[in-house]
């Protein structure tokens, strides 16, 4: 069997893994939508929006993922440096937003609007929490692939994992934009 | 230092005490005769590291067995406790032990049984149906089937430390929240099903990216057997519905754990919502079972009838309308919620539209049977069985169907006598056609064909004594779960108990033929081809070799090895290329598993730090894996 042959198929599976990925953050948005008016005296969305904090992490995540697109066109083209600095990039602004969220949580849970004070507080830290989580593992596996790249270079298969990352991470940015849209933007209204 | 295990968690009443004793002295008395037989080298080799689909298959078989002999006897606990139990005289089971049962019995039964059954027939088969030498992936074939393994080792556990769900087999809350049931139950059942629901999805993506990128030149989609067909579809539904399950879990899971509040009934959580969640898995789950058994009997009808299969077409547009249907009919599980009329009536609609393509399926047997040279073998009876019983199963579904009637026996016996025609009736019996189908092939010996029908009529009139008094008793008014009955009702339940008698006959003749058909093995050789078969995996040896096709046909048609043995067309094998490659067997599934299993055992019983230790070393695991470079090796055929 071909290589080609194997990178088509793990594509392919790739793709099937993240649509089922899409079907559980399906299952987590319409849980937030059914459960956001469940304040019970905590905090609603309305407390929570800053639409300048949230811009920041949003522009943090979308040029993650211009960057990765970058690291990917360098790794096509046998260019190793260069590939690695675009992931080193990537893992940066990816570990900034995480940060971000990671201090608004704190501070929600320092002013004891935690994830258990209301239905609404545990629809809103379980999506982004759930997303934040999939950030985490996506980054372990960004320095990973970098430890890859470093000691056998741009492999077939190093890159075959470089694009499944690559699609993963795109991926996760979509979820964003969603969560951006419908928890942030609406929430604000 | 063990969260909140304690001594206590292994000591039990008289009654749990056996079960625990016997798990314990099974599993030590399987790892003594192991060491004793010396036979450790073996099972390493040959199973715990394979990554052949098809030694995998009988390892899934094997579970499944074994769990289905505990479901049942669940089962007959049950039928012993409503068949004694009036009030005066409460039976043998407390009200707790009795919920305990029922929902480990559902639990086992559906995702222990039967899907480990159903992927155990999707293994054997499915390479060899599109001429394939493996599935697309076959590292984490093997990975799926190990985490099946420790879910249902998780589960069993539950029965020799703390103790289960006493919740019903969907634990619905508020009743399996932490306010309601503070045991550990609900969360052995939430980590079990987590665990083997991880397998499911990756068998899934699997075998949809088997079937859609291995199949063999020139056998394009409309040239697939339609058991290929099913198994995409049933695989599609994995892929969309149990992300859902795992969603539904976890929200229960951080309710229970970290104190949100989904589900409960303070500071805002919705339970209807867990309940609409469950379903859109649970509905499609459904048809996931279903969908291959109608495959396999697309299979058997045309091989027995010595026909070609009625309106392919029309199958594989049926296969894929059903499952479309099976997401838009979650409702019908509890139009007693308390939706609207137009909603329960858009549901009740849906649920009807339902039986016209499943109709479809039934008429295209019934037409390639219509003047076929028709024979009956085992797997042929299991079909006959199937039809009779399916469609009276379904007949009871689109009665209830409608809303109003729903209302009258919702939660009654008569949907427990349902669904278990559905199941029992239509998957179970569809898996034992399948399995007495390919057993020769698998094996490269016959199945003994006489304690095989002899099992098949326990089963059917079993069957029908079991769950034709409960379709009575449920409108008479008997609602599930009851562990003591009306006096009236006693004796349609001892009717019933007697039914469960004769399927246990059934099981008893099952397990004899299995061991007659081993013994006698040498007498009994299949050959390549014991049924006269129309498609590929009949043409190549039984068992098939590792690497199932020395040189992978070239398909010109469907029924393509029919076609070959009739006039040569059909197919074409070139030469044997001479080196081809195969995946390099790996332990590193079942480590992974072990750790799983060690992560659910510790989140069960909040002994934080090893559910830590044990995630690090999953993570550990993968990465490890991911460094691997030798994942193939050449062999020489």
């Amino acid at each position: 069997m071909s290589n080609h042959n194997t990178t088509d198929k793990v594509s392919f599976g790739f793709w099937a893994y993240l649509m089922s990925d899409a079907v559980l953050f399906a299952g987590l948005f319409a849980t937030y939508a059914v459960l956001q008016g469940q304040v019970f005296g905590g905090y609603g969305i309305g407390d929570i929006v800053d639409i300048p904090f949230v811009a920041v992490e949003s522009v943090l995540l979308l040029a993650s993922s211009f960057t990765i697109g970058l690291a990917l066109l360098a790794a096509r083209h046998g260019k190793r440096a260069l590939a690695l600095s675009a992931l080193l990039i990537t893992l940066a602004l990816g570990l900034g937003f995480l940060g971000m969220e990671v201090h608004e949580f704190a501070a929600l849970i320092g002013e004891g609007q935690g994830p258990d004070k209301s239905a609404f507080l545990s629809a809103f830290f379980t999506l982004l929490g759930t997303h934040g989580l999939h950030v985490a593992l996506g980054s372990l596996w960004m320095v990973v692939l970098m430890a890859h790249i470093a000691f056998k270079g741009l492999t077939e298969g190093v890159l075959r994992k470089l694009t499944c990352l690559a699609l993963f991470w795109h991926f996760l940015d979509v979820i964003w934009i969603f969560i951006f849209t419908i928890v942030y933007m609406l929430g604000a209204l | 230092m063990f969260g909140k295990l304690t001594l206590s968690a292994f000591l039990h009443g008289p009654i749990e005490t056996v079960p625990q004793l016997m798990i314990v002295g099974g599993a030590l008395g399987a790892l003594a005769l192991l060491t004793y037989f010396r036979l450790w080298g073996w099972f390493y080799r040959e199973w715990l590291t394979t990554v052949d689909h098809k030694k995998i298959a009988v390892m899934y078989f094997i579970l499944a067995g074994v769990m289905l002999l505990r479901g049942a006897v669940d089962a007959a606990m049950m039928r012993v406790q409503q068949a004694i139990a009036v009030p005066g005289s409460e039976g043998y089971l407390s009200p707790d032990h009795y919920a305990q049962i029922f929902t480990a019995h559902g639990v086992i039964m559906i995702f222990f049984v039967a899907m480990p059954f159903m992927f155990a027939l999707i293994n054997l088969a499915t390479p060899l149906l599109i001429g394939a030498r493996d599935v697309a992936y076959p590292f984490l074939n093997s990975l799926s089937f190990w985490l099946t393994v420790a879910g249902a080792v998780l589960i069993n556990l539950s029965l020799v430390v703390g103790e289960f769900a006493a919740t019903g087999w969907l634990a619905y809350p508020p009743l399996s929240e932490l306010a309601y049931s503070p045991g550990v139950g609900v969360d052995y059942y939430i980590w079990a099903l987590q665990i083997a629901g991880v397998g499911t999805l990756l068998a899934g993506i699997n075998f949809i990216a088997t079937i859609i990128k291995m199949r063999a030149p020139g056998m394009t989609m409309m040239r697939m057997p339609i058991f290929a067909w099913t198994t995409l579809a049933s695989m599609i539904l994995v892929v969309f519905a149990f992300p859902i399950l795992t969603v539904t879990l976890a929200l229960l899971g951080l309710d229970r754990t970290l104190g949100m509040h989904f589900f409960t009934t303070e500071l805002g959580g919705n339970a209807m919502m867990y309940v609409n969640l469950i379903w859109a898995w649970g509905h499609p789950e459904v048809y996931i079972l279903i969908l291959p058994a109608f495959g396999i009997f697309s299979e058997i009808v045309p091989v027995f009838s010595r026909k070609r299969l009625f309106g392919y077409t029309s199958m594989v547009v049926a296969t894929m309308c059903i499952a479309v249907l099976s997401f838009l009919v979650w409702v019908h599980h509890f139009f007693t919620m308390g939706a609207s009329a137009n909603v329960n009536a858009f549901f009740g609609i849906m649920t009807m539209v339902i039986a016209i393509p499943t109709g479809v399926k039934v008429f295209n047997w019934l037409f390639t049977m219509f003047r076929g040279r028709i024979t009956f073998e085992t797997p042929m009876l299991w079909f006959m069985g199937f039809l009779s019983t399916f469609i009276l199963g379904g007949m009871s579904g689109v009665l209830m169907s409608i809303p109003g009637i729903d209302f009258q026996v919702h939660n009654s016996l008569f949907l427990v006598a349902h669904f278990h025609n559905m199941i029992i009736g239509g998957v179970l019996f569809g898996f034992f056609a399948g399995f007495a189908y390919w057993f020769p092939k698998l094996f490269g010996f016959r199945l003994n064909e006489r304690l095989g029908k002899y099992a098949f009529w326990c089963w059917l009139i079993g069957f029908l004594t079991a769950f034709v008094p409960l379709y009575a008793l449920g409108l008479m008014g008997a609602t599930r779960r009851l562990n003591v009955v009306d006096p009236s009702w006693q004796p349609l339940f001892i009717v019933a108990a007697v039914g469960l008698c004769i399927i246990a006959a059934g099981i008893f003749l099952q397990a004899l033929q299995l061991f007659v058909s081993i013994r006698d093995r040498k007498q009994n050789p299949a050959g390549n081809d014991p049924w006269g078969g129309r498609t590929l995996e009949w043409s190549v040896s039984s068992p098939p070799p590792a690497h199932n096709f020395a040189a992978i046909p070239h398909i010109y048609s469907r029924d393509a090895f029919w076609n070959y043995k009739e006039d040569g067309g059909g197919m074409e094998v070139g030469p044997a290329h001479g080196e081809i490659e195969m995946p390099t067997q790996t332990i590193v599934g079942v480590l992974i598993s072990l750790c799983a299993l060690a992560l659910g055992f510790a989140a069960v019983w909040h002994i934080w730090w090893l559910a830590a230790l044990a995630l690090a070393a999953i993570v550990a695991c993968l990465i490890a894996r991911s460094f691997e470079t030798n994942i193939e090796e050449k062999i020489t055929v």
